[in-house]
């Protein structure tokens, strides 16, 4: 009985490995095709498709090297992206932050009411406000800026609802402590408790990090001049009928995956963290 | 005077929130009040609006054109909830089981499709399912002798390659939500079990399955609001908002057509307030059909 018991173990756990080594092979797949496809020319892309041919006659570092060294935006898109990313992160986790310890540390009248304000943006999709939000960023000129992208979601609801469970959990006996030391009520947050919401602001910045480098609908609605185009849409241009960009794009698109991988594997339990946040946890 | 106001314990909880009550007004409120008022107007950007009360409305319900919109969409989530919620949670029993290995490996590298964008995923997908002969879908098809397809022609086939992209794309994010849902069973659950002699399917289902879900109502909430939403990787795979017959055509992509594209505010704006309706509905049934299961299990 133990003997078979062990021995069906066994096979249990090749076939699992087994079927997860597939699994792994398909989802590396696209990874690998784009790798590749980045050391070929673009007119081959065009002609034969993305494949996984190894080639060596056709493929070179030519696109790598038009990529560090030709005439177009492809950096310009980057540290576009990379600026909002930053702007956007540090100034929506500031506020939403400031938000979840109101909800958090007091009780207040209409909090409730407020908090279920909080769910229901949580709840309705945010794609249905494309058009009003359009023409409200129209009516206040703000076509065109960073700003029309930060500040509708300066006051994030997902975060702000993520901060305020984080909280729940510190003691209350910290902020009375405050103040019977004579803190003000800000004091105490920006010196006592920000300081042990540093794990939160982790999950919360790579998160909120991820979507905004990421965000394509929105900018692409918003920002008309080349100059101020995010990485997505900078990409999603050299996507034509035509594929005359075609060296650029997959080049690009390989590239731009490579900061997100190298912080993934430095950050890597704050990223499943972040990206579960909204996990029910027991 | 003011300063002792600002700083006193009676009003500081409200200038902590006031930043949340004023883009909840402006950026959320207004929009929306601004988008049931349109929906009733003929409308353009920069030009006076025009009273027309539901003509919008009647006129959408007899729009093919957005009743296809409907229908791919609504296709569309339905294949996400099938394919996004019995799979992940099959492989994150299975990553849990005391007989695998490689766990951490495995979570990690599922999870990294998750990390690209639409606009790079959707490039990928789009080449991979290319109409030629040599692109990566129809090599591979190739290999059974398969004739070359056009993916990005046929209705069927780029649902599928839709799905597929979604698959790829979220199956690590899910199997991660069902793994931080397991952690939370307690293992003498299945001690009791073994003990009553109950074979690894009826535990399976007798236990993990129900206490699972909270995991399947979240899941399932976001799929829907993410199924019946999606736009921007239709964009992607099609290279622009118009596919052949619109078959890729989403209810955001019609309302962007009309509302971005076309300039016809109003029109859009009836678009977005039935997605708003559909998506209430259906969230709203799902969440009372899962609360009334759970009585009849008390």
């Amino acid at each position: 009985m133990g003997a078979s018991q062990s021995k069906n173990n066994l096979i249990a756990r090749i076939v699992m490995i087994c079927f997860f080594i597939v699994l792994f092979v398909i989802i590396m797949i696209p990874f690998y095709a784009v790798a590749l496809s980045s050391f070929k020319p673009g007119e081959s892309l065009i002609r034969y498709g993305l494949n996984l041919s190894l080639d060596f006659k056709i493929m070179s570092f030519d696109n790598f090297i038009y990529l560090f060294t030709g005439s177009h935006d492809y950096f310009t898109w980057f540290w576009n992206s990379m600026f909002l990313t930053i702007a956007q992160v540090v100034l929506t986790l500031f506020v939403s932050a400031f938000v979840a310890y109101g909800f958090a540390a007091y009780d207040f009248k209409g909090k409730n009411f407020l908090f279920i304000c909080v769910l229901l943006i949580m709840m309705v999709p945010f794609e249905i406000l494309l058009v009003p939000l359009y023409s409200l960023i129209n009516d206040l000129h703000l076509v065109n800026s960073y700003s029309a992208i930060i500040l509708p979601g300066i006051a994030n609801a997902g975060t702000i609802f993520f901060f305020r469970q984080y909280l729940r959990s510190i003691p209350k006996e910290i902020i009375q402590s405050g103040r019977v030391d004579g803190a003000n009520e800000y004091a105490i947050y920006f010196r006592l408790i920000m300081p042990i919401m540093k794990p939160s602001f982790a999950a919360m910045a790579i998160l909120n990090g991820m979507n905004s480098w990421n965000n394509l609908l929105w900018p692409f609605m918003v920002l008309g001049d080349q100059s101020k185009f995010t990485l997505p849409i900078g990409l999603k241009t050299l996507l034509t009928p035509y594929g005359n960009n075609y060296d650029l794009l997959i080049v690009g698109s390989f590239f731009s995956i490579i900061p997100i991988f190298i912080l993934f594997i430095a950050f890597q339990r704050y990223f499943i963290d972040g990206m579960t946040a909204g996990a029910v946890k027991g | 005077m003011i300063k002792k106001f600002v700083y006193s314990q009676k009003v500081a909880p409200y200038v902590f929130v006031l930043p949340f009550i004023l883009i909840f007004l402006i950026f959320w409120s207004y929009p929306l009040a601004n988008s049931f008022v349109m929906s009733f107007q003929d409308r353009m950007l920069g030009q006076d609006p025009k009273w027309v009360g539901e003509a919008n409305y009647s006129k959408l319900f007899t729009d093919k054109v957005f009743l296809t919109a409907i229908k791919n969409s609504v296709v569309y989530m339905l294949g996400t909830l099938v394919l996004l919620i019995p799979f992940p949670m099959l492989f994150a029993v299975m990553i849990n089981s005391k007989l695998m290995m490689g766990r951490e490996f495995f979570k990690s590298s599922f999870f990294l499709p998750a990390l690209t964008s639409v606009a790079v995923a959707g490039t990928i997908f789009r080449l991979t399912f290319g109409e030629m002969e040599g692109s990566l879908m129809n090599s591979f098809l190739g290999l059974f002798g398969v004739e070359p397809i056009k993916f990005l022609k046929n209705g069927e086939w780029s649902m599928a390659a839709l799905l597929i992209l979604a698959c790829w794309r979220w199956t690590g994010v899910n199997m991660l939500y069902y793994l931080s849902g397991l952690k939370s069973i307690d293992n003498e659950y299945y001690e009791a079990a073994s003990i009553d002699g109950a074979s690894a399917w009826q535990k399976f289902k007798n236990i993990t399955m129900p206490l699972l879900k909270p995991t399947t109502i979240y899941v399932t909430t976001i799929s829907v609001y993410a199924g019946l939403a999606m736009f921007t990787e239709s964009l992607m795979m099609f290279n622009g908002n118009n596919s052949p017959k619109n078959i890729g055509l989403t209810i955001v992509g019609y309302l962007y057509r009309q509302g971005i594209e076309k300039n016809k505010l109003g029109y859009a704006a009836a678009v977005g307030i039935v997605l708003l309706v559909i998506a209430m509905v259906i969230n709203l049934t799902q969440l009372k059909f899962s609360g009334m299961f759970k009585k009849e299990e008390d």
